[in-house]
C-alpha cells in the first residue's frame, strides 16, 4: 500500500506526535508498504529518506505551548505537490483540527483521507469559533481515529460524528529489554520530561520530595529533562538538593535504561494530556506507575488499576503515595506485572494492526489520493496573502 | 445611485451567492459520494463475517447446537432485506457472542485443521464492522447537518438523493475473539 503521512509539527522538534508518526511509518515500512511523511522542517536539516521537508514552521503559541506549525501559500504549494507526486492510496493526517500542514493537506486532497486527533480539549475560544470554518475542509476525512476515549470525548463534543479509539503504539520489547543502570537503581525515583513546562508537573514533585525523604531517606529523585536544573531547584535545602540528580536530556536508550532502572515512575502533570505515552512507556520496562488523576492517565492506567493515581497538583497526596509505595515492596512487584501484561495492547504489533485495518476500511473500492483541484483554483484566485516564508 | 451601478451592484451580488451555491452543492456531492463508498465498506465487512459464519458453522468444529444457531443467524443476515438487515445483523451479532462466550471455544476452534485462519478472518471481521459502521455514521452525520441547512433546503440543493439514514445495529464483538492484550505478545 502507498502511504501519506502528514506531521504537523516541526520533525527536528522533540514532542509526542512527531514521536508517533516516527514510529507508525517505520512500522509500516518494515511491513512492506511505501511510505512518505510530509513535516516541517528547515530545509538544511537531514532528514530520514522516507520525510520529505515542507518548509520552515514558524512558531506560534498553540494549545498552553508554543507550537512550531506551516502555513502560507508556499507551503500549501508544497503540499499539493507532494500529493500529486506520491500518487497515494491512503493519506493519514495528524491532528487536522489544529492550524497546521495536515488542515493544508486535508484541503489540497480528495479520495481516502485518516485522520488522527491527538489534542485533549481545545484550550483557547479561538478554535472553538473556527471549528465551523474548518467543517468543510474536515468533512473529507473517511476515517478518524482518536488517541484515547477521552480525546474521542472532545472530538465529538466540539465537532460532532465520531471516531475509532486506537492508542498510541510503543515498541514494548524496546523498554522491556533495556538493561538497567545500577547507578539510577536503589529507592529511586524517575520523572521524565521539560523542566521548564509547568504543566509536565515538576514544582508540584519538588515540593512533595521534602516529604517524601522525612519517610523515605535513603530516597532519591532522577530527572531527565530540557531545561535548567537551577531554576526549579534552587531554593532547597542542600540536604534535599543532595538527593536529587539532573541527568538533562537523555537519548532513547538512556530513558529506557532508566525507566527499567527506578523504583517508581511519578507522572504529576498537571494537564493538557490526551494520553500519556510516558506511562505505557514506564510500563513497558516495568517501573510502577503513580501518576496524576488527570482523565487521559486514568484510562491509560486501565483505569488506575494497572498503577497507582494521586490527586492532581496535591504534593501532600503526592509523597504519601509515594512514599507508601517506596516502602511497599509487594504492591510495587504487583503494579509491575499488572502494568506489562496491560501495556501489551498499546504495542505497535497491535496498534500497527488496528490503524492498517482502518486504512484497508476506507481504501476499499475507493479511487487513490489525487489533488482536489476544486482547492487548487480557489488558491491560484485568492490565495492566502500571509506568507510566513523567509 | 445610477441606475447602471445599482444593476451592476445586484448582479455581483447574485453571482457571489451562485458561486457560494454551488461550493456548497460541491461539497454535498463529495459526502454523499463518502457515504457511498463507506456504506460500500460496511457491506464488504458484514458480509465478510456472515460467510466465515456460516463456513464455521457448517465446518463441523462447533457442537450441534452451536453449529445450527450460528448457521441461521448468519443465513438470515445474508438473506434479510434492506430494512429488516439492522435487526438480522444484529441477531448474527448475539450468536457469534452466545457461541465464542468461553475462550476455550475459540482455542477448539483454532485447534482443528485450518481452523487458526478462520478465527482470524472472522476476527478481524468482528473488529472491522463496528470500525466502518462508525465511518459510516460519521459521514452520514456531516451530511445530514449540512442537508438540513436553510440554504440546502430552500435552493433544494441536495436534488433527489434520499436523505442518509445511520445504520444502527448491535456490531460488538465476542470479547474472547478480539480480546489481543493478555495472550498477545
Amino acid at each position: 500500500m502507498r502511504i501519506g503521512i502528514v506531521c504537523p509539527y516541526s520533525w527536528e522538534a522533540p514532542g509526542g506526535v512527531q514521536f508517533h508518526v516516527r514510529d507508525l511509518a517505520e512500522h509500516l515500512r518494515a511491513a512492506g508498504h511505501e511510505v512518505s511523511v510530509l513535516a516541517p522542517a528547515d530545509d538544511d536539516t537531514p532528514l530520514p529518506e522516507y520525510v520529505v521537508g515542507a518548509g520552515r514552521a514558524v512558531p506560534v503559541p498553540y494549545n498552553g505551548s508554543v507550537a512550531r506549525i506551516n502555513f502560507g501559500f508556499l507551503s500549501a504549494a508544497r503540499v499539493r505537490r507532494w500529493v500529486r507526486d506520491g500518487d497515494f492510496d491512503v493519506l493519514h493526517i495528524h491532528e487536522p483540527a489544529a492550524p497546521s500542514l495536515a488542515l493544508l493537506a486535508c484541503w489540497a486532497a480528495k479520495g481516502p483521507i485518516v485522520a488522527t486527533f491527538h489534542m485533549s480539549s481545545p484550550r483557547s475560544r479561538g478554535m472553538i469559533a473556527a471549528y465551523p470554518i474548518l467543517q468543510s475542509a474536515l468533512e473529507k476525512i473517511s476515517a478518524r481515529i482518536a488517541v484515547s476515549e477521552y480525546a474521542r470525548r472532545t472530538l465529538v463534543e466540539h465537532l460532532g460524528g465520531d471516531a475509532v479509539v486506537i492508542p498510541n503504539g510503543v515498541d514494548v520489547s524496546f523498554f522491556a529489554g533495556a538493561e538497567p543502570k545500577t547507578a539510577w537503581q536503589g529507592r529511586t525515583l524517575g520523572f521524565i520530561g521539560r523542566i521548564d513546562e509547568p504543566r509536565k508537573g515538576l514544582p508540584v514533585l519538588m515540593e512533595a520530595f521534602p516529604r517524601i525523604l522525612e519517610r523515605v531517606p535513603d530516597a532519591r529523585l532522577l530527572v531527565a529533562g530540557r531545561g535548567d536544573p537551577a531554576e526549579i531547584a534552587g531554593h532547597l535545602p542542600p540536604e534535599v538538593r543532595a538527593r536529587v540528580e539532573f541527568l538533562g536530556m537523555v537519548s532513547d536508550e538512556d530513558k529506557a535504561r532508566l525507566l527499567r532502572s527506578v523504583d517508581l515512575y511519578v507522572a504529576p502533570n498537571t494537564g493538557g494530556e490526551s494520553f500519556g505515552i510516558i506511562l505505557v512507556e514506564a510500563m513497558s520496562a516495568g517501573a510502577p506507575v503513580l501518576a496524576a488523576d488527570l482523565d487521559a492517565f486514568v484510562q491509560v492506567l486501565d483505569g488506575g488499576t494497572a498503577g497507582e493515581v494521586f490527586a492532581r497538583e496535591d504534593a501532600g497526596d503526592l509523597a504519601e503515595r509515594a512514599a507508601g509505595l517506596l516502602l511497599d515492596d509487594a504492591r510495587r512487584a504487583e503494579l509491575r506485572e499488572r502494568g506489562s501484561r496491560h501495556v501489551q495492547r498499546f504495542d505497535w504489533s497491535t496498534v500497527g494492526a488496528d490503524i492498517l485495518a482502518v486504512y484497508e476500511t476506507v481504501t476499499q473500492g475507493a479511487q487513490s489520493v489525487a489533488e482536489d483541484e476544486r482547492a487548487g483554483r480557489w488558491a491560484a484566485r485568492f490565495g492566502p496573502a500571509r506568507d510566513r516564508e523567509a | 445611485m445610477s441606475t447602471p451601478l445599482t444593476l451592476l451592484l445586484i448582479a455581483v451580488v447574485l453571482c457571489l451567492i451562485g458561486v457560494y451555491l454551488s461550493w456548497t452543492a460541491g461539497r454535498l456531492d463529495r459526502l454523499h459520494t463518502r457515504i457511498d463508498a463507506t456504506k460500500a465498506a460496511l457491506d464488504a465487512q458484514l458480509l465478510r463475517r456472515a460467510s466465515v459464519a456460516q463456513e464455521l458453522a457448517t465446518s463441523g468444529v462447533l457442537d450441534p447446537a452451536a453449529s445450527i444457531v450460528l448457521y441461521e443467524a448468519a443465513h438470515a443476515a445474508r438473506q434479510a432485506e434492506e430494512d429488516q438487515r439492522e435487526v438480522a445483523e444484529s441477531e448474527l451479532s448475539q450468536a457469534l457472542r452466545a457461541v465464542f462466550e468461553a475462550p476455550e471455544q475459540v482455542e477448539a476452534v483454532r485447534g482443528a485443521p485450518g481452523g487458526e485462519e478462520a478465527v482470524h478472518e472472522l476476527a478481524e471481521a468482528a473488529r472491522r464492522v463496528p470500525m466502518a459502521r462508525r465511518f459510516h455514521n460519521d459521514a452520514v452525520r456531516a451530511a445530514r447537518a449540512l442537508r438540513r441547512h436553510r440554504k440546502v433546503r430552500w435552493f433544494r440543493l441536495a436534488g433527489h438523493a434520499p436523505f442518509p439514514l445511520a445504520v444502527e445495529m448491535d456490531d460488538e464483538p465476542p470479547p474472547a475473539l478480539t480480546d489481543r492484550a493478555p495472550s498477545a505478545g
